[in-house]
């Protein structure tokens, strides 16, 4: 069994917006496309152009339908990786101590070379966030792009995770969950963001805003005003026009 | 175990080289970064100083390496030695290939050119390819307009100079409220998830107009779960309710519409419904300074929206009249359309009263001056922050382009359009109809066509048509059919050759549109037309020649292979001539480049065309002396000159003294390069104070001139009175020399009404609602492309078949569990598909995602795939022609103004049904011409 550091001040992890993302999984190619080509080994894939196509991803995007109580049944776009948690028990229960949260941000990564492929860890996640490689036999999951956040032979800009850089809609957010001051902290703190399945209590630092209300018509009597007729006066549309026409600029008869 | 932390190198080397290119894995035309290591592609990510994306990328783009490795792509020219259809081919040379072309296609030049069908499909170089057509001869090219989106193009043109996506698109940056109407989720892919994004940050308000509730719609905040077909009506109570409460921009359409311009009331006159003209031609308007006549484009004509005039007995009234006459008609009321949009009368009002609220409660206004062309000086802009988008939902109708002009006009008369806050044109738009050319159609054997094939008809004068009134192209386009059919009619080149209805072909040459499977209604029917053959047992089309990157269904049907490259390896121009990557904000075009070379005996299909149009002379592919003019695309794209100073690509042209310069100059040899330097792209901003009114905007005028968009400045006003429509009713109703013929008189005066109207779609009409009460549509996702991506090893473990989705109501009346099937039947034709719940759904209407379904041996895919075993295809229940009515006829399946497919007018019904082996129809497999795709990817290529 594996110990976990004592927690880091720093808590890098990712604020999903619920209300934003449309599902266009753009996130989950990008995510498979650079962890292809760089952390560890290829994310493979099995069967790619047959019967039962089956490859490894570190991110993907579920949708969900929910029904409310008053009107139209509503769809839910729900990304989701690992949660980086602070309480990680698939670090806790890893033999070979392959898998480790890191002391300075709170990372959560696999050592792939002291992996042996058992899988506890997948077993432990209480959020299936973690998948086995089936060609290589080791565990993979979200690095949080930790080999491009502190990239140095990458531009500034985009120095964080690949996911975020790419989501076209901006409903992926990349900081310091820690630092109550952060851009994502206040995002989370206006936004009523929440932690999945707390109960579990694994304390994730990935949060999720949730989605606004929706189908909240804006109430007739409110708005009836705005429909009046203006030409219930009998005089008839023609002469409404006349009036109206006279009071714009350069229309005064 | 204690806490141990391996070294880890958080700096690895990225790449050895990044090269900057534009993405093909849809329409959209992003900018990509393309990692490279040890010279293979390695990464691709997004460009973030490119103006369509700014850097993201959708899950397409990002998968793009798995395109340009896939184990579907051509290998070599294939020339068909097996009967069509088989798949078998054997390999030839380039030099055997474009022998055999030049055999084929010379003679044909010579005699009939006509005889040559040009199509070309989802290409994006239809400034070039339409050239090569032209030189050739035949009246016969076009693109895939008519089955895609012609509807909403041609109406945004006669309408307003422009429609949306490549032509316009909302201010994202000052919208208030935002209503999108049934919008493919992969059209202007990341531009609109972009502008979302930025109106969920404002928290401004979303309004989702869909049967669907789906990607977009998903997170609207409001979702009106329309009956499909009827978003005409819908609008149109919007309008109604709008105009009776007086709330319209009544300044804007008085200065910027036609809603000013004096039509003719005399149901007497031949000029009923015509514009009263000055001798100069010019369109009449009561000036409110004077009282008196004048042109509408006179130097400081202040236009009366209400006076009217009358002379030598003949009344005229402004077309504002004319609408106040129709749309403040109850048959508009909230309450008349309720039932049959699926929206209660309350949510219409509402939504009208907040259109009212938001475009003049909550106006903007930017301090920005500017003179409009009569002359005016405005000191600010003001804005009406409602905006609004559309594409093939609401146009892919039998009534789709007047539902088209219905939703122009709403923006319109909310002073919406080109206004701060409203939608904005992107450069070379705003251009109004009569700026483009008229269709030409004139064929002399052996030389080239009189003028460019497709464009905007102002009147019957301008239809293609022959001495006996038939159509002269073979789609019939720009016939009495379908008048304003800007885009061709792709969809219907098949069944007409086919047929030898107008004439027979010889040559049916097509790129990149995959017409055996899923761009064609009717697949069975077409795989038949394609293979059929006549008493002497030669095919009834004669040949096919077909050029494709990848091992398409349409592959099989042709007699010669001319294979592609990938989007990596090619060039290519994404041209302000053709279909530019423009913002409102800015003027741009693109370039693709070989970021890697073709490891494959491919080559690019332009260049294939430079060499082929050499072959057989084309005017403007040889020189003087009857060399080959352009060595290939590039060379083309460098050097072709369009007009003068005007050449393919805007940016880097040379001007005087040798400097470079963006918009107008002569060719420059370096042009190539000083794109990839820039990035892969060219951008020169729209000065502040031409940013909005574009259309009428003498600072945008003069601008776009400087730049290169048209020659003089062209200002407009919209129309909202379509002129050229009523120029066609009026032709039914027995008006001038060129007659419709009598079966077509009907349709004719119901359909090309000058001001928007609503009708029900035809299929409506031809099926009887109560056998067949379901409506069934697809939707693309956004995650594939349709015959482009559904190979890809990534993303079809994200869409690798494709449920037919079924609302709560038909789900429970036919019980229906998870795991079951059902038999979907419509007038032409059944399928037996695996069902699937959905409950956000129109509870009258079905749905799957399009063309994910496959067919068998195509795409290097196992026998196996669940694309072939539980995908399929909903063209098999549609037609090209309606079902007879017993009136003798038979009426085609699509819009008769523009002839757009009628795709979404498809009505079923549906029942449940014991799970066959796999989805019916089953076609037979095709042999496959590159094999099958590897067991296993672990795609790495540095250490």
């Amino acid at each position: 069994m594996t110990q976990l550091p004592p927690p880091s001040a720093k808590k890098l992890g990712l604020v999903i917006d619920l209300d934003t993302c449309v599902g266009c999984h753009a996130c989950v190619i990008s995510c498979k496309g650079w962890n292809t080509e760089n952390y560890g080994a290829p994310l493979s894939d099995q069967d790619p152009y047959g019967a039962a196509p089956s490859g490894t991803f570190l991110n993907r995007v579920h949708s969900y339908e929910v029904q409310p109580d008053q009107g139209a049944a509503q769809l839910i776009h729900f990304p989701k990786s690992c949660l980086h948690c602070e309480d990680a028990p698939c670090v806790t229960v890893c033999p070979t101590g392959a898998s480790y949260k890191r002391a300075e941000d709170g990372i959560v990564l696999v050592n792939e070379s002291d992996c042996i492929g058992c899988g506890l860890c997948a077993w432990a996640c209480p959020y299936g966030a973690r998948e086995m490689d089936a060609k290589e036999g080791v565990m993979k999951k979200c690095t949080l792009c930790v080999d491009r956040i502190y990239n140095e032979n990458l531009p500034e800009e985009d120095r964080e995770p690949a996911c975020v850089r790419t989501c076209p809609s901006g409903a992926r957010h990349f900081g310091d969950l820690g630092d109550p001051d952060s851009d994502v902290s206040q995002l989370v703190a206006e936004r009523g963001g929440f932690d999945l399945m707390p109960e579990q209590g694994t304390k994730p630092v990935n949060k999720y805003l949730p989605p606004r209300p929706k189908d909240q018509e804006p109430e007739i009597d409110i708005l009836a005003p705005y429909l009046e007729p203006v030409a219930e006066d009998g005089k008839g549309f023609a002469h409404w026009l006349d009036k109206a026409l006279s009071s714009l600029p350069g229309g005064a008869q | 175990m204690t806490h141990h932390q391996p070294d880890l190198d958080t700096s690895p080397k990225v790449s050895d080289e990044v090269r900057k290119t534009t993405c093909y894995m849809c329409a959209c035309r992003c900018g990509i970064n393309v990692h490279m290591k040890d010279g293979k592609v390695a990464y691709i990510e997004g460009n973030k100083d490119h103006p369509v994306n700014k850097g993201v990328l959708c899950a397409k783009g990002s998968a793009g390496i798995m395109q340009h490795n896939a184990p579907s792509r051509l290998r070599a020219p294939l020339k068909r030695v097996g009967e069509r259809g088989s798949g078998e081919f054997e390999e030839i040379s380039w030099e055997e290939a474009l022998t055999l072309a030049t055999d084929w296609l010379a003679p044909i030049r010579e005699k009939h050119p006509e005889k040559l069908a040009f199509f070309t499909g989802r290409d994006q170089s239809q400034s070039f390819t339409s050239f090569w057509a032209q030189g050739f001869g035949t009246p016969n090219y076009a693109a895939h307009g008519g089955f895609c989106s012609v509807n909403m193009a041609a109406a945004g043109i006669y309408t307003m100079g422009g429609a949306f996506w490549e032509f316009g698109q909302p201010d994202w940056d000052h919208t208030k409220l935002f209503m999108l109407f049934g919008v493919a989720e992969d059209h202007d892919s990341n531009p609109i998830k972009m502008g979302i994004g930025k109106l969920k940050e404002r928290g401004a308000r979303m309004i989702g107009v869909n049967p669907i509730r789906t990607g977009y719609n998903a997170v609207a905040d409001d979702w009106i779960g329309i009956t499909p077909g009827t978003d005409g009506l819908f609008i149109l109570a919007l309008v109604h309710c709008l105009m009776k409460a007086g709330r319209v921009d009544l300044d804007y359409l008085a200065r910027f519409t036609n809603a000013s311009v004096l039509v003719n009331e005399d149901p007497k006159s031949e000029q009923f419904g015509l514009f009263l003209r000055d001798s100069d031609g010019e369109p009449q308007v009561i000036d409110r300074r004077t009282g008196q006549l004048a042109p509408w484009n006179g130097q400081g004509v202040e236009p009366d929206l209400a006076a009217t005039y009358r002379a030598k007995g003949i009344s005229h009234r402004p077309v504002f009249h004319l609408m106040a006459d129709r749309y403040l008609s109850d048959d508009y009321a909230p309450e008349a359309v309720a039932d049959r949009c699926g929206i209660p009368a309350q949510r219409i009002r509402a939504i009208a009263a907040d259109l009212a609220r938001v475009a003049f409660d909550e106006a903007i206004e930017l301090d920005r001056e500017w003179t409009d062309f009569r002359g005016i000086k405005h000191d600010k802009m003001v804005g009406r922050p409602v905006s609004f988008h559309a594409m093939r939902g609401i146009s892919a109708h039998s009534n789709g382009f007047q539902t088209c002009r219905a939703l122009h006009t709403l923006q319109i008369i909310l002073g919406s359009v080109e206004t701060p806050g409203g939608m904005r044109f992107k450069p070379p738009y705003p251009k109004p109809a009569t700026a483009h050319p008229k269709p030409h159609c004139k064929v002399t054997p052996g030389q080239a066509l009189d003028g460019p094939h497709l464009g905007y008809v102002q009147g019957p004068e301008d239809l293609c048509l022959n001495d006996e009134g038939d159509p002269i192209r073979i789609d019939k386009a720009y016939s009495w059919e379908n008048p304003m059919s800007a885009h061709g009619l792709m969809h219907m080149v098949i069944s007409n050759a086919h047929a030898g209805d107008p004439y027979k072909i010889d040559t049916l040459f097509m790129y990149m549109a995959n017409m055996s499977w899923n761009s064609s209604m009717n697949v069975g029917g077409v795989h038949n037309m394609l293979t059929d053959k006549d008493e002497n047992g030669d095919y009834v089309i004669p040949r096919i020649i077909y050029s494709d990157a990848y091992s398409s269904e349409m592959v099989a049907y042709a007699d010669l292979i001319l294979p592609d490259t990938t989007y990596l390896e090619r060039h290519d121009c994404i041209s302000i001539l053709d279909r530019p990557i423009c913002e409102a904000d800015g003027i741009a075009d693109a370039i693709r480049w070989p970021v890697v070379e073709p490891d494959r005996d491919v080559r690019g299909f332009q260049s294939v065309l430079c060499d082929l149009g050499a072959r057989l002379g084309l005017p403007g592919f040889v020189t003087d002396d009857g060399s080959q003019k352009y060595e290939d695309y590039a060379d083309y794209i460098t050097n072709h000159i369009r007009r003068p100073g005007i050449g393919p690509l805007a940016g880097w042209r040379l001007g005087e003294n040798a400097t470079l310069q963006g918009g107008r100059g002569d060719a420059n040899g370096g042009q190539l390069e000083s794109y990839i330097k820039n990035g892969g792209f060219w951008l020169a901003h729209v000065p502040e104070n031409a940013a909005y009114y574009k259309p009428f905007s003498m600072d945008y005028q003069n601008w776009a001139v400087e730049m290169g968009c048209y020659d003089v400045p062209q200002p407009y006003i919209f129309q909202l009175y379509v002129e050229p429509l009523r120029k066609f009713q009026a032709a039914a109703e027995g008006i001038g020399t060129r007659q419709p013929p009598e079966r077509l008189r009907g349709q004719i005066k119901a359909t090309m009404d000058p001001l928007p109207i609503w009708y029900a779609p035809f299929e409506d009409g031809h099926v009887d609602p109560v056998e067949y009460p379901i409506h069934a549509l697809t939707q693309r996702p956004m995650a594939m492309y349709h015959s482009w991506g559904t190979q890809n090893a990534w993303l079809r473990q994200i869409h690798g078949h494709n449920p037919l989705y079924v609302p709560t109501k038909i789900w429970e009346t036919n019980n229906f569990q998870e795991g079951d099937w059902a038999c979907v039947t419509s007038t032409h034709g059944s399928i037996t598909v695996p069902v699937a719940h959905q409950a956000s759904l129109n509870e009258n209407t079905i749905w799957t995602w399009n063309a994910i379904g496959k067919r068998k041996g195509a795409w290097a895919l196992d026998k196996d795939a669940p694309e072939a075993t539980k995908g399929f295809l909903l063209n098999h229940l549609i037609h090209e022609l309606l079902p007879p009515k017993g009136d003798g006829l038979r009426w085609a399946n699509s819009d008769p103004i523009t002839g757009q497919a009628a795709w979404f007018d498809l009505r079923v019904k549906i029942e449940k049904a014991a799970a066959p082996e796999e989805s019916q129809p089953v076609s037979p497999p095709i042999k496959s011409p590159v094999g099958q795709g590897p067991d296993e990817l672990d795609w790495k290529v540095g250490e």
